[in-house]
Parts: structure tokens; C-alpha cells; sequence
């Protein structure tokens, strides 16, 4: 049974270090491709000569690909055709609401192909949709800016990679914990099954979060959040590390995304505030002339704690993708197998690795959540 | 980093989270931490009732102990009581049964001595009844002889003088 075990042990870490080869390199691939196939089109329709088959490899442009937002779930290229799975796209355009597939850009992102919607020309450059004809009086750094560019595009609510990816996490989630909560009107004895498994994770973050940070009394109330912002960021940063269809997103990894999760904390915060947490910011205790240094600083010490959370989840997803990703790009760059085992085991380790900071980044983010509440919230004596 | 349209995202986070948020306090945390807490206070009700009921059991022996100790001395006392009314008893019909003896004895020496006295008495008026009627006898001889009269009469005195 020892060998057996051991043998099997063996054969698992041989076949998750192979892994990564295949998982990451096929999209690697599949965008080479997609490129390709982008560029073959573009190049009849404008009549344009001399765009090679085979581009040059970029590292830079894979990796910003993949760690950003996207209007269709890119599965895999077959027989040099992409398989996707086309998400819709919803804009608020000039002339109202419109909702049609993105299969309709026929994976243009070059801003060549012009859709026509209900008699509004629209085009979609670095996965920004533009109005066609404002489009072509932006300038080159306008267009790579283009998410900013209010006034030349329409406002655009398509469920995206991100967002589709969001949608199924909290599906997810809310059926796993419905099964928790429901195994309990049937089990009254010690936990069985996923409720086994949930449950520490669920006592943990109470015990261990919670209670130290908020104190006894208070922190129930603030229970569901603590363990809704847990298990949703750790289920997203989990998603985002497995490496195929319908995952692979970078949702944690997205500053939008970790934003309005900051900016609810700093609401909950806020509106959960007592008495002595405003007077401390309106009327610190230092002299009266110190006052227009001091409110200030303290607002700025308001904002700045949920901005630190913003970044930080932002920062810590987004910098194990880019590691990931440019360990397989490696690869690619060296132009040779030879590099892959090295690539392979590089990112064994970083996926193993992620994992534990998926975990961390979540937990770090609810305690500072809790943290900033507890602050919020005591009675404390002045200091 | 494609940074599509910001708002797509914002706007999807907040609907979806606060919808995931609100759904999940109703139906998952509420029933959960409920059921947890109900379980941690009925272990914490199990523990201490446990506790209570090995403190009782632990009075309970000692008290069985403390009646055991009674019980042991009492019958110790019982049974020194026992042995020494036994005791008692002996010594009481030992005197009893001496007094008895005495007494006994006492009745017959005063018995023996008051036959005796009865019979001296007797034997007396006996020996002086024959001593009468030998002197009768011996008178009636004797008168007819004097001298031996004389004779027997002093031997005779001197005989009844011995007595």
C-alpha cells in the first residue's frame, strides 16, 4: 500500500507539473492565432500587403490580454478556428438601451469592424466599444485610453468575462452555502459533509476575525458581511487560477472590481461609525490651531485605508497572474521546448503558491474589513 | 491591461454583490451561525451539565462514604456495648449466685445449728430420763445395799460431771 501510495503521489505531481504546459500554453497559442486570424480579414478588407502570417511574439500584449476584461469567453481555437463563447453586450447609446451578442465584432479588436446596431455605427478597439465616426478622430494614446473616453463611446454594461465570471461565483456560492444551511434543518448532530467542511471556515471567520476585531458585542451584526466578502473574494481568486473555460477570469485582479468592493467596506464603515470615531476625525484631540492640518490628515486616513484594500487585492491577483504568465511566455520568448520543463515547474510552484495567497488576499482583505469596523465602532477612550 | 468600460464592472459588482450579500445573509448565514451557536450551546449545556452531574456524583460517594463510616462506628459501638453488658452480666450472676450460696449456706448452718440445739435438747431429757429411771433402778438396788448405794450414786455424779 506504501508504494502504491507513493507511486500515485509521484504520478499526481508529475502530471500537475505537465499540466501547466498544456493549460497555459494553449491559450498562449490560441491568441498567436487569434491574431493571426485578426489579421487576415483586416488585410483584405483594407487591401493591406505585407502583414506576415506569423507576428512576432508579445509577451507585454499576451499578458495584458489575459489579465484584462473581455467581451466574449475565449475557449480554444480548433483547426485554426476560435471556439468562444459569445457574452452579450449591452450599451447605453445615444438612442437608448441596445443588447446584442459580441459575436457580432467577429473578434476585431482593432477597431476595423463596424458594427451596425440599429443604424449606430459602433467599433470595438482594446475591448472598448466606440461610436465609429468619433473613433476615427481619436488619436493613438486616446484610443489606448479609450475606457475614459466618455464622450466618444456609449456606456457599456455587457456582461463581460468579469462579470459572467462574478455571476457564476456567487451562483456558486449562494448553492453551496443554501446546501450548508439546509443540511442543518435535517443534520442536528456535529456537521457531515460540505457543512463539515464550511463550517471551520465559517467559525474561523468569526472567531478569528470577527470577535478579536470587533469585539463581542457588536460583531454579529456584521457577521454576513465578513463572510460574504471572505468567500467571494477567495471563490474569485480561486477561479481566477484555474486556467480554462468557464474560469480563468481575472475578476480580483480587476481595480474596478476590488474598488467597489473597498468602497462598500468604506460604507459599511462609515455608516456603522459611533459618535467618537466622527469627533476623532472632526475635532481630533490637539489644540485648535492644529485643526486645518489635522482634518485633513484625518480624512485622508479615512479614505486611504479602504483605498489600501482597493490596491492591495488589485495588486497581489493581478502580480501572480503576470508571474504565471510570463514564466510560460518564457517559452514562447526563447522560442524552444527545452525551456518548458523549467517554465512547467516554475509555475507549479507559483499556481501552488497562489493558491495560498487566493486564500490570504481574502482573509487579509476581511480583517482589515473587520479591523476598520472594530476601529468604527469601539468605545474607546481617547488617546 | 484591457481596462473595458469601467462601469460595466462597477455597475454589475455592486447589483450582483449586494443581490449575493442579501440572498446569502436570508438564506445561508442567518440559518448557519443560528445552527452553529445552537450547537455550540447545547455542547456548552451538555459540558456543564456533565460537570454538575460528576460534582453530584462525586457528593453522592462521599456521602455514601461518610454512612459507610456511620454505620462502621455504630456497629463497633453496638458491639463494645454488647460485650460489655455481657460482661456485666456475667459478673452480676457471678455475685448473684455467690450471695445466694452464702445466704444458702448461712440458712443451712443456722438449720444444722438449731437441729443440733433440737437434739441435745432431746438427747438431754433423754439421757436424764434414763439417767432417772437408772437411778430409779439403781436406788431401788442400791437402797437395798448402801454402801454400794453410795457407791454408784458418786460414780454416777462423777460421770454426769464429765458431761
Amino acid at each position: 500500500m506504501v508504494i502504491s501510495k507513493k507511486s500515485l503521489q509521484f504520478l499526481l505531481v508529475t502530471f500537475l507539473s505537465c499540466m501547466p504546459l498544456v493549460t497555459f500554453a494553449n491559450p498562449t497559442a490560441d491568441s498567436l492565432q487569434n491574431h493571426t486570424e485578426n489579421a487576415a480579414p483586416v488585410a483584405e478588407a483594407h487591401g493591406e500587403t505585407g502583414h506576415s502570417a506569423e507576428k512576432e511574439f508579445n509577451a507585454t500584449e499576451l499578458i495584458n490580454d489575459h489579465i484584462g476584461d473581455s467581451h466574449e469567453f475565449h475557449i480554444a481555437d480548433y483547426d485554426g478556428h476560435p471556439i468562444t463563447f459569445y457574452l452579450p453586450v449591452i450599451l447605453w447609446t445615444n438612442n437608448g438601451l441596445e443588447i446584442f451578442s459580441s459575436e457580432q465584432f467577429h473578434h476585431d479588436n482593432e477597431g476595423h469592424h463596424v458594427v451596425d446596431v440599429n443604424g449606430q455605427k459602433l467599433v470595438r478597439f482594446n475591448e472598448v466599444i466606440f461610436y465609429a465616426d468619433k473613433f476615427e478622430t481619436l488619436t493613438e494614446d486616446e484610443r489606448k485610453n479609450g475606457a475614459f473616453a466618455f464622450d466618444a463611446r456609449p456606456l457599456d454594461f455587457s456582461i463581460t468575462k468579469n462579470v459572467f465570471s462574478m455571476l457564476m461565483s456567487a451562483l456558486i456560492l449562494f448553492f453551496l452555502f443554501l446546501a450548508v444551511a439546509r443540511s442543518y434543518n435535517k443534520n442536528k448532530l456535529a456537521p457531515k459533509g460540505i457543512a463539515g467542511f464550511l463550517e471551520p471556515l465559517v467559525i474561523f471567520v468569526r472567531d478569528e476575525i470577527a470577535i478579536p476585531n470587533i469585539g463581542t458585542k457588536k460583531y454579529a451584526k456584521y457577521m454576513p458581511y465578513l463572510l460574504t466578502i471572505f468567500f467571494f473574494i477567495w471563490i474569485n481568486n480561486l477561479i481566477g487560477l484555474i486556467p480554462f473555460f468557464p474560469f480563468s477570469s481575472n475578476l480580483t485582479g480587476n481595480i474596478f472590481f476590488t474598488f467597489v468592493l473597498a468602497f462598500i467596506t468604506f460604507l459599511v464603515t462609515s455608516l456603522s461609525a459611533n459618535k467618537e470615531y466622527w469627533k476623532h476625525i472632526f475635532m481630533p484631540p490637539v489644540p485648535k490651531a492644529l485643526y486645518p492640518i489635522m482634518i485633513p490628515v484625518e480624512i485622508i486616513g479615512m479614505l486611504t485605508k479602504p483605498f489600501a484594500l482597493m490596491i492591495r487585492l488589485f495588486a497581489n491577483i493581478t502580480a501572480g497572474h503576470i508571474i504565471i504568465l510570463s514564466l510560460v511566455s518564457l517559452i514562447f520568448i526563447f522560442k524552444t521546448v527545452a525551456v518548458a520543463p523549467i517554465s512547467g515547474a516554475f509555475v507549479l510552484f507559483m499556481s501552488v503558491l497562489e493558491m495560498l495567497v487566493a486564500a490570504l488576499q481574502a482573509y487579509v482583505f476581511t480583517l482589515l474589513t473587520a479591523l476598520f469596523i472594530g476601529q468604527a465602532v469601539a468605545e474607546h477612550d481617547h488617546h | 491591461m484591457n481596462l473595458t468600460a469601467p462601469e460595466s464592472l462597477i455597475f454589475w459588482t455592486s447589483i450582483i454583490f449586494i443581490v449575493f450579500f442579501i440572498l446569502l445573509r436570508k438564506f445561508a448565514w442567518k440559518p448557519i451561525l443560528g445552527a452553529v451557536k445552537g450547537r455550540e450551546d447545547s455542547i456548552n449545556d451538555a459540558l456543564s451539565s456533565a460537570e454538575t452531574a460528576r460534582r453530584e456524583m462525586q457528593n453522592l460517594t462521599a456521602e455514601n462514604e461518610r454512612i459507610l463510616q456511620e454505620a462502621r462506628l455504630e456497629r463497633d459501638s453496638l458491639l463494645k456495648e454488647a460485650r460489655e453488658m455481657r460482661e456485666k452480666m456475667i459478673a452480676d450472676s457471678k455475685a448473684d449466685a455467690q450471695a445466694e450460696g452464702a445466704r444458702m449456706i448461712e440458712q443451712a448452718k443456722t438449720a444444722i445449728l438449731a437441729e443440733k440445739n433440737a437434739a441435745m435438747a432431746e438427747l438431754k431429757s433423754q439421757v436424764s430420763s434414763l439417767s432417772l429411771s437408772i437411778a430409779e433402778k439403781v436406788l431401788k438396788d442400791e437402797l437395798s445395799n448402801k454402801e454400794a448405794q453410795t457407791k454408784l450414786i458418786e460414780n454416777m455424779l462423777g460421770d454426769v460431771k464429765l458431761n
